[in-house]
């Protein structure tokens, strides 16, 4: 799955526009997180068509950029996480960062997974067949 | 040009600034009286050097050597404080500066064939009009655009099939950034090469401008006081500006001595053959170095090196001497980023801060703040490492920093408001 990722100069006062921007673009944000440091952030979200929607920011001169993740579902009871992960960290996954969400729809809920390496994540999902 | 006849030039020089009341007196103080007072470079070099301040005050007309009847045309630099120093220029001088951009343009390969689109400002400053002689000398298509209306700018420049941009290093940058935004591809553009100047630039600045333009882009050096541009002009091989042999270069170190060839120092220049705003001697505040020799290009005297800095330009930080342009050196060479900055100088308590706003690039925006700090950390580390000034680099959004159409602004120093 590909996420944006979207720089803010200014982490806290930036956020508000470009929200705004997504909601004239009439773009249903499923999952969002923002990293953010003094000075500026990295909003990440996901959307429907984020190739469309990248392309729509950038006209609005936005820097933006599709970052591939992994979207799991996560089994809601104690430990859920914690048992995915383990699991993938056996296998030689490197996460560096990750969020999670309930979608709307059916209530479930879901973590996004940036992981270092593509490949190895790619193997251990088969692997676990998740 | 030989001993000889470089005295012979600076004697005439020398005879025609006398016949303006203010140099009579300054030269009187120093013993020469006539022409011929001047025997040998060393009773030159004893002529007191002629400053802006100089100008200022025989404002407007008062260091004029002809009668008014014979100037035909007046130029006048902004002053940013006070009155401007105006100009003066006979039917002779025109024909002179429009010869010497000529012979720059030459040089460059620019023949009547060539369209050259003059974005420079037309008016009192001399960068619209210089070019725009110049080209008509030379028998090449001047289109008079002057600066400004970048829409405008980039219709002519495709329609009109321009072979040569002449403006600022920035406002070329600007016009690259507006091509790419307005959709025009380099294949629609028959612009082969740039004349710019009027503002310091960097040589990493240059390889910007040629990347994103596909073209050879030349420095063009002048100052309406001395003519204006064309004073000395580099050549395609890129190895320094040519200084036209209409003017006598010196270099000389903050307390007014000269310095060994190819040594930094401030520029200084006198006229010759010029007839009626001749100049002894007079302070550039540019800060270059000169070598004297030939060079393939069949230029033979002196070249100077890109001025990259201005005395006036200086900011002095917690006790340093910091040039803007050391700035755009330091972070174009780091990368990740685009060629427009802003220098903010502050201060904190009693201390200066220096805080420098780049624009991120979005090819190398990262997803991971640990990466955007680590460019950020890169570009502070290596403006410290040119500057030894601890500094602080802001990333902000592309297209945020303010564009130029003419000369970039380049720093915002807060300290003085608070004076
Ligand atoms: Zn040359």
């Amino acid at each position: 799955m590909q996420q944006l990722s979207i720089f803010l100069e200014n982490a806290k006062g930036r956020l508000a526009q470009v929200l705004n921007i997504l909601a004239e673009l009439g773009v249903n944000i499923r999952a969002l997180s923002l990293a953010d440091t003094k000075d500026y952030g990295v909003l990440r979200i996901i959307v429907e068509d984020a190739e469309k929607v990248a392309a729509d920011l950038k006209e609005r001169n936005c820097v933006v950029k599709l970052t591939p993740v992994w979207v799991l579902k996560v089994a809601d009871a104690t430990g859920g996480l914690a048992e995915i992960l383990n699991k993938l960290v056996a296998e030689g996954v490197i996460v560096e960062y990750m969020y999670a969400f309930v979608e709307k729809a059916n209530e479930q809920a879901q973590v996004v997974l940036r992981v270092r390496d593509e490949e190895i994540m790619k193997a251990a999902m088969e692997k676990l067949g998740l | 040009m030989s001993h000889e006849e470089l005295l012979k030039g600076l004697r005439k020089t020398v005879e025609q600034v006398l016949k303006a009341p203010y140099y009579k007196k300054k030269l009187a103080q120093v013993d020469i009286h006539y022409p011929h007072d001047i025997k040998k470079l060393d009773d030159f070099w004893k002529i007191p050097l002629t400053e802006k301040e100089d100008l200022r005050q025989n404002y407007p007309f008062g260091l004029f050597a002809e009668p008014m009847e014979k100037i035909v045309r007046v130029h006048a630099s902004s002053g940013t404080t006070g009155k401007p120093t105006v100009v003066g220029y006979t039917r002779d001088d025109i024909k002179l500066w429009a010869k010497i951009v000529a012979n720059g343009l030459r040089r460059i390969g620019v023949t009547s064939n060539d369209v050259v689109q003059v974005a420079y400002g037309y008016g009192l400053f001399t960068g619209g009009m210089g070019l725009h002689y110049g080209c008509e000398e030379l028998g090449a298509l001047a289109i008079p655009i002057s600066g400004g209306n970048t829409q405008r700018q980039l219709m002519i420049m495709r329609d009109f099939g321009s072979t040569v941009l002449c403006c600022t290093p920035s406002y070329a940058l600007y016009l690259a950034e507006s091509l790419e935004e307005a959709g025009i591809s380099r294949d629609e553009l028959k612009l082969r090469v740039g004349v710019f100047g009027a503002e310091p630039w960097t040589d990493q600045m240059r390889d910007e401008i040629e990347a994103r333009l596909g073209i050879r882009a030349v420095d063009i050096y002048g100052l309406s006081e001395i003519m204006g541009p064309g004073v000395s002009m580099e050549c395609l091989k890129g190895e320094g500006l040519h200084i036209d042999e209409h003017f006598y270069p010196e270099i000389l170190d903050k307390d007014g001595n000269p310095v060994p060839e190819g040594t930094d120092g401030e520029l200084v220049l006198t006229s010759i053959d010029k007839k009626g705003f001749p100049v002894l001697r007079y302070r550039t505040k540019d800060l270059t170095s000169i070598s004297y020799g030939q060079c393939v290009c069949g230029h033979h005297g002196w070249t100077m090196k890109r001025v990259s800095a201005r005395v006036d330009d200086m900011l002095i930080i917690r006790g340093v001497n910091v040039f803007p342009s050391q700035v755009e050196e330091a972070i174009l060479t780091v990368g990740g980023i685009e060629p427009h900055y802003l220098i903010i100088v502050d201060r904190e308590g009693n201390l200066d801060s220096m805080e420098v706003l780049v624009e991120l690039s979005a090819d190398s925006f990262t997803d991971e703040i640990r990466q955007l700090e680590e460019l950020q950390e890169s570009l502070e580390e290596k403006i410290e490492d040119i500057l030894g000034l601890t500094v602080k680099v802001r990333l902000v959004e592309p297209k945020s920093i303010t564009r130029s159409e003419g000369k970039a602004k380049r720093v915002i120093d807060k300290r003085q408001e608070k004076l």
